[in-house]
């Protein structure tokens, strides 16, 4: 029931791409990038979900970013789908107002070099400071 | 005026990893700032070159202490992806592992912190009764750790109803022995002196900094996800989760050692009712697309995420330990409190940085700090807290 709800109040906010409920407890939510704080705002602070971690994939369509929100109450997982674009590798930050985020975003520009704009400290958090820092270890083809 | 300690990237007490810049001004601590990466070993790109029965054995070896907790969740998330629902007995089984290895990972922490506090009998006799499980962990799955035992379907190995009753035998010991463990530390006040209201993290804190596992229970968030997305056999029995409001070193502590006597009663209930019956179902191909899979390490939430195209080998894998949320939280709820304090404080979360991801010398007053130094810090404070109450008595 809540989550029908919440489902209702999501697409009457945001504009959805597309909406896949993979199992009773997964759902696969797509958006568009420019919306991603907006939506952060939404579920983190009125919804009281928790950002378990952010995956970064390199596909045919760009780096594609799952943003994986947890309902801890009701046990599912909202994982908002954000694609960005090769030629324009840049989404904004979510460690500006939600600290979770920080070394994740961190881990995923120098793994996969997407630039997440108003972060406080973009520095690299995993690979050895001699690495290149125009080579990502996670980007295909490379 | 500000000096800065760097304690690190060979952590001197831990002895992992993993690099810590202390701002402080005299005594107190002011700012942390933490590196990690030494240790990056790149599981995620391996595990995408690997099958789907060769990743759970991959991922085991991301954590040396709960060798359980990534392979459980890698076997759901391709579970999850391709909708494979597994026997109940298999459930038991992987519920029995998970809790005993709860109850080894906590003793180890709880000895390591005694240790750090100067109560070196805590820390043997912790680690003295932590053998009794390994040695179980031995008898069942033929390994003191890195155990094998989870596969996608159900598990490898079935436990044998004489190994059963060697199980019911430890739990008796331990319960016992963990019982009067608590009251003796919960007695104490020196134990009391370092713990009480050091190294708070607030509820708000948490939420922000997505605090998981015993850290945030300990600050009052009641998540636990064998509770709230239940996975194994944790929704067929009952069990309570432990939760302390204050976020101070003491209720985390509490957490963690009422925990273990909360999993004994889980692998009693489990022993009690299993079923017997097949311990895996056939998997067939494994479908495109994506799955994620969650499970409760002795840390907090694990998290893996899996996409298929339709090979046997996946396209990502994302893995995310506990410790990545909790060591962060770090940066607050160390600041104001002593040098001293601090080796606790950072401590309190177990953090486990091998899941995460060299020693260089700190520097203290002009001078070098060793471990040996750090620990005489630690100690001295407890002595002089010793020393207090007894004046008082």
């Amino acid at each position: 029931m809540i989550m029908d709800e919440l489902e209702k109040e999501i697409r009457g906010k945001f504009e959805v791409l597309s909406w896949l409920p993979h199992s009773p407890r997964r759902v696969y939510i797509e958006i568009d990038r420019k919306k991603i704080t907006d939506m952060a705002h939404f579920l983190y602070e009125e919804k009281g979900m928790r950002l378990s971690t952010v995956t970064g994939t390199d596909t045919r369509r760009g780096v594609e970013l799952l943003y994986h929100f947890s309902l801890d109450s009701f046990g599912v997982i909202y994982s908002i789908r954000v694609i960005v674009p090769k030629d324009e590798l840049k989404i904004d930050s979510l460690a500006t107002f939600l600290p979770a985020a920080n070394w994740i975003e961190r881990e995923i520009h120098e793994l996969l070099g997407v630039n997440f704009e108003g972060h406080p400290n973009l520095k690299p958090l995993l690979t050895a400071e001699e690495w290149q820092s125009s080579r990502y270890p996670l980007r295909r083809g490379e | 005026m500000k000096t800065i300690i760097p304690v690190g990237p060979y952590h001197p007490l831990q002895d992992e990893p993993e690099f810590f810049k202390l701002e402080v001004e005299g005594e107190k601590v002011t700012g942390l700032e933490i590196n990690i990466g030494y240790n990056h070993r790149g599981h995620e790109y391996l595990a995408q070159k690997m099958t789907y029965e060769q990743i759970p054995f991959l991922v085991e070896r991301i954590c040396g202490i709960c060798s359980n907790s990534h392979p459980i969740a890698c076997v759901q998330a391709v579970e999850d992806l391709a909708h494979i629902e597994i026997p109940e007995r298999a459930k038991y089984i992987r519920t029995i592992i998970a809790e005993l290895e709860r109850i080894h990972s906590h003793f180890l922490w709880v000895g390591l912190a005694g240790h750090f506090m100067g109560y070196n009998t805590v820390w043997m006799w912790f680690w003295r009764y932590r053998e009794p499980i390994l040695q179980l962990f031995e008898l069942i799955t033929g390994n003191r750790n890195h155990y094998a035992m989870m596969k996608v379907g159900g598990v490898r190995r079935d436990i044998e109803d004489k190994d059963m009753q060697e199980i019911d035998k430890v739990m008796n010991l331990l319960e016992s022995k963990t019982d009067m463990f608590i009251k003796a530390i919960l007695d104490d006040p020196v134990i009391a002196g370092r713990l009480e209201g050091v190294g708070v993290l607030t509820k708000e804190e948490a939420i922000r900094y997505g605090a998981v596992g015993p850290t945030a229970r300990g600050s009052g968030l009641a998540i636990d996800v064998r509770k709230d997305d239940p996975y194994a056999a944790y929704d067929l029995i009952p069990w309570n989760i432990i939760v302390f409001e204050e976020g101070d070193l003491l209720a985390k502590a509490k957490v963690r050692l009422l925990e273990c006597i909360e999993s004994i009663k889980i692998i009693r209930e489990c022993l009690k009712r299993m079923p017997h019956g097949e311990i895996q179902t056939r998997v067939e191909d494994i479908p495109p697309g994506e799955g994620i899979g969650r499970a409760e390490a002795p840390r907090g939430e694990v998290f893996h995420y899996v996409r298929s195209d339709g090979s046997n080998i996946p396209v990502r894998y994302k893995v995310r330990a506990p410790s990545y949320m909790n060591v962060p939280s770090n940066e607050v709820a160390v600041k104001g409190y002593t040098i001293s304090d601090a080796v606790l404080v950072l401590a309190s979360v177990d953090p486990c940085y091998c899941c995460t991801e060299r020693m260089a010398t700190a520097y203290y007053k002009g001078k070098k700090l060793s471990g040996k130094e750090l620990l005489k810090l630690s100690w001295e404070k407890t002595e002089e807290l010793k020393r207090k109450n007894s004046l008082k008595v």
